[in-house]
């Protein structure tokens, strides 16, 4: 393969709430049975890239846990293969990761000793299908420096929270800012970035050398001008998560046909972690409607438009509606859960009821799971 | 040097051929069983969970559809450098070729295998039970007892007890005396077929019979070494194990899933069953569907009503169809408005569109009644059913059929429709 790949995964997001008190945002249970960072090297292993290095920082126990074998992406080989960069304490120097570029300039050990000619910086935050060798060919027919993947949003879309992309006629970017006050234009950075591997190693370390840490901020938009960056319009399915209510939406997304069918049956595959879990158990008293259910599941009561993940157990006459339930959860009898975003390993008492009024509510409960 | 305290030989390569068109294209181990399981899943399963790392698994009946289950062993965790999952098929040899002429006969044909790991015990087992069993435990007792031969064996009714090997014990469990399929049994210990061996008394009797022909465990390897007096000892089991040798044993045992608190429990955290998935997404129930008493394997779609059934993974439920009592294997796409009453359908099956199954009067099935009874419907693997046709119980369906082929769109009850060739 032409390139390798670089998938950072370090960053948190205050829009994410309690969401991310646990787990990186790339560790985020999507769609039942997967998580967020599956579709990157999912991604990454069908465009053949072989050698993938993942940058985490914040709280990322539970990515190392998914990350613990690399043989589910195909990534289990002697040529290439999974790599994980967390920062590290060596003589000269001591500091986390201060930005996106510093967590590059700190393995850039990785990019000299390889020799793939390209390379491609994904975040793991975005659920999407997308053959990077097609942006590489466009990158090399537009004899291009930096190739950014970018998205015309939708008019009801938060724009303030993206990367915000103004393109000419040829799709050579003019304009670039990062979360703006007021946007330009609706046509977003997806945070996917194809570049010369020798050319990243030089804007990093220059960067490096002016105190300079962010990828975007830095590099992007201070070299707009003088660098030919284009971007790669995507016109199929994408959405990043870094929301209460992006996250809310895109595991809801799933439960429309076309976008299931798109992600699971057509090829190529999205590929994750296996969990030796039992099928799903409908038991008398069971009312499922227009809802997804993992693996696991052991259900008593009624679900309706609802995603539920693995190993979920809905007691007697519960009612759970609209509501996203994460892995493990346990619902005691007759609860009722509506807008909700219930966290994995939850154990919610019996006639419990949790409703989300004005938005999305996040229910976190810890209580003892056997003793009531 | 390599060393292992003990190894399994799994024999996985028999026929099956009381499941009728179910074993038409796959040996019975690698059946699917429980919604997205296969039979050798348990065994496989109990080996590494019970700290066995190292397993041959010798095939001869079809075994492509194993060798792929099985591949390096990764569901399992059997793929390993030293040891692991070995697939052992019949070879030719530079003299008298053969295949397996019988179970012992193909562990025979495998002493070299054996050599290899340099084991001190071989656990025999087959591919064909379902249940959960600590093997540790039962090499524990083995050595405890100071026993060269252990036969695990369970309680079974005493009129059912002339279908098995029967162990006669002492109050120490040390066999005195072994029957084949007796007439008239003296116990109700039936052996299950899974034996362990001090390997060199196993390698002693199979070199010393080798010219025995269809040299067989249960008739042969088991009698020779009590003829010899070795202290024999037989383990007992009372925990769930199932035979799903017969269609309606079969469908049984997948019933029994279903139950609230089911028997045999796959729920437990503890002895966890492994299987390749190659389905990985949920499953997605629509909002016009209906689903009591079920349970269903990942990626299924089902629109329309599910009751008391095994659904597996994969599979498609159209509208307006309503499923009862029925085993719907992995891949299966069933159109709108079909009737399904008690019937086991096989993977990657395509029935079209308002098709009955098993909604006519029960009659006799015409060319195997042994095989085909119980009222149920068997549908055989990659079969194609054209849309509005009826089929009675008893019947077998297996081939692509198209509407000529069912005359008034009708298979009466007891009928058999096979089309050779695909």
């Amino acid at each position: 393969m032409r390139a390798l790949g670089i998938v950072l995964a370090g960053g948190n997001s205050r829009r994410m709430g309690e969401l991310s008190h646990k787990r990186a945002i790339s560790a985020m249970p999507i769609a039942g049975s997967y998580r967020s960072i599956d579709f990157v090297l999912s991604n990454m292993s069908n465009s053949h890239i072989q050698k993938v290095a993942v940058i985490t920082q914040y709280n990322s126990r539970s990515l190392h846990e998914h990350l613990s074998s690399s043989k589910w992406w195909d990534f289990g080989r002697k040529q290439g293969g999974l790599y994980t960069f967390t920062p590290t304490v060596t003589p000269d120097n001591s500091n986390w990761y201060r930005g996106t570029a510093d967590s590059i300039y700190q393995n850039l050990v990785f990019l000299k000793r390889s020799h793939e000619p390209y390379v491609v910086i994904a975040t793991g935050d975005c659920v999407y299908k997308l053959d990077y060798n097609k942006v590489l060919e466009y990158h090399i027919a537009k004899k291009a420096d930096i190739t950014i993947v970018v998205k015309d949003m939708p008019e009801n879309a938060e724009i303030d929270r993206y990367g915000v992309v103004k393109m000419n006629d040829d799709c050579r970017i003019e304009q670039f800012e990062e979360k703006p006050m007021v946007a330009k234009s609706r046509t977003v950075s997806c945070g996917i970035y194809v570049i010369r591997r020798r050319q990243l190693i030089e804007l990093i370390e220059r960067s490096a050398e002016e105190g300079r840490y962010d990828l975007v901020q830095d590099i992007l938009i201070r070299y707009k001008d003088l660098k030919r960056i284009y971007g790669y319009k995507l016109d199929s399915y994408w959405r990043n998560i870094a929301s209460v209510e992006d996250y809310y939406g895109t595991n809801m997304d799933f439960l429309r046909r076309d976008i299931c069918d798109y992600f699971f049956k057509q090829y190529p595959d999205v590929y994750s972690k296996v969990d030796d879990l039992p099928p799903a158990k409908y038991n008398p008293g069971s009312r499922v409607r227009n809802s997804l259910i993992s693996s696991g599941c052991i259900i008593n009561g009624t679900v309706e438009n609802s995603v539920l993940f693995k190993e979920v157990f809905v007691g007697n006459n519960c009612t759970i509606k609209n509501s996203i339930i994460l892995n493990d959860v346990y619902l005691g009898d007759n609860t009722h859960i509506e807008n909700c975003i219930v966290e994995s390993r939850d154990t919610i008492r019996a006639n419990s009821h949790h409703v989300g009024e004005a938005g999305i509510k996040v229910v976190v409960e810890k209580n003892e799971r056997y003793v009531l | 040097m390599v060393k292992k305290e003990m190894i399994a030989m799994l024999l996985a390569g028999g026929q099956g051929s009381r499941l009728g068109v179910l074993t038409s294209k796959m040996a019975k181990p690698a059946v699917a069983f429980g919604g997205k399981y296969r039979i050798i899943d348990f065994p496989l399963s109990n080996c590494i969970n019970s700290g066995i790392d190292t397993v041959g698994v010798l095939t001869q009946y079809q075994p492509l559809k194993l060798n792929t289950h099985i591949g390096i062993g990764i569901p399992w965790d059997l793929d390993r450098n030293i040891g692991g999952v070995t697939v052992l098929p019949p070879y030719e040899k530079s003299g008298e070729s053969e295949w397996y002429t019988g179970t012992a006969n193909a562990i025979f044909q495998n002493l070299e295998y054996m050599e290899n790991y340099n084991p001190d015990y071989v656990l025999i087992l087959s591919g064909d039970h379902i249940y959960k069993m600590d093997y540790e435990v039962m090499l524990d007792f083995h050595k405890e007892s100071g026993s060269e031969v252990t036969i695990a064996s369970m309680p079974v009714p005493i009129e059912e007890a002339k279908r098995f090997g029967i162990v006669i014990t002492d109050e120490n469990k040390k066999i005195l005396d072994f029957e084949e399929k007796p007439e008239n049994p003296r116990s109700n210990l039936a052996s299950m077929g899974i034996y362990i061996f001090n390997w060199r008394v196993l390698k002693e009797a199979l070199v010393s019979m080798a010219d025995q022909p269809n040299l067989d465990f249960g008739k042969h390897v088991i009698p020779y070494c009590h003829g010899k007096g070795m202290p024999m000892y037989s383990y007992e089991f009372t925990g769930y194990w199932k035979d799903v040798g017969t269609l309606s044993s079969y469908w049984e045992a997948n019933m029994e899933l279903i139950d609230i608190v089911p028997e045999f429990n796959l729920y437990e955290e503890y002895w966890k069953i492994y299987t390749k998935s190659e389905v990985l997404p949920p499953q997605y129930i629509a909002a016009d569907s209906v689903i009591e008493r079920c349970i269903i394997g990942e990626g299924t779609e089902i629109y329309g009503k599910v009751y008391n059934s095994v659904i597996g993974c994969g599979v498609i439920i159209e509208e307006g169809t309503v499923v009862r009592d029925s085993i719907i294997m992995n891949q299966t796409k069933i159109g709108r408005n079909c009737t399904i009453d008690k019937a086991i359908i096989d993977e990657e099956v395509v029935i079209g569109d308002c098709v009955e199954l098993g909604t006519l009067p029960e009659k006799e099935n015409d060319t195997r009644p042994d095989i085909y009874n119980s009222g149920l419907v068997t549908i055989g693997e990659r079969s194609v059913l054209p849309g509005h046709v009826k089929i009675g119980r008893n019947a077998v369906v297996s081939g692509e059929t198209d509407a000529e082929d069912y005359p008034n769109g009708i298979l009466d009850s007891g009928g058999t429709l096979i089309k050779a060739g695909e």
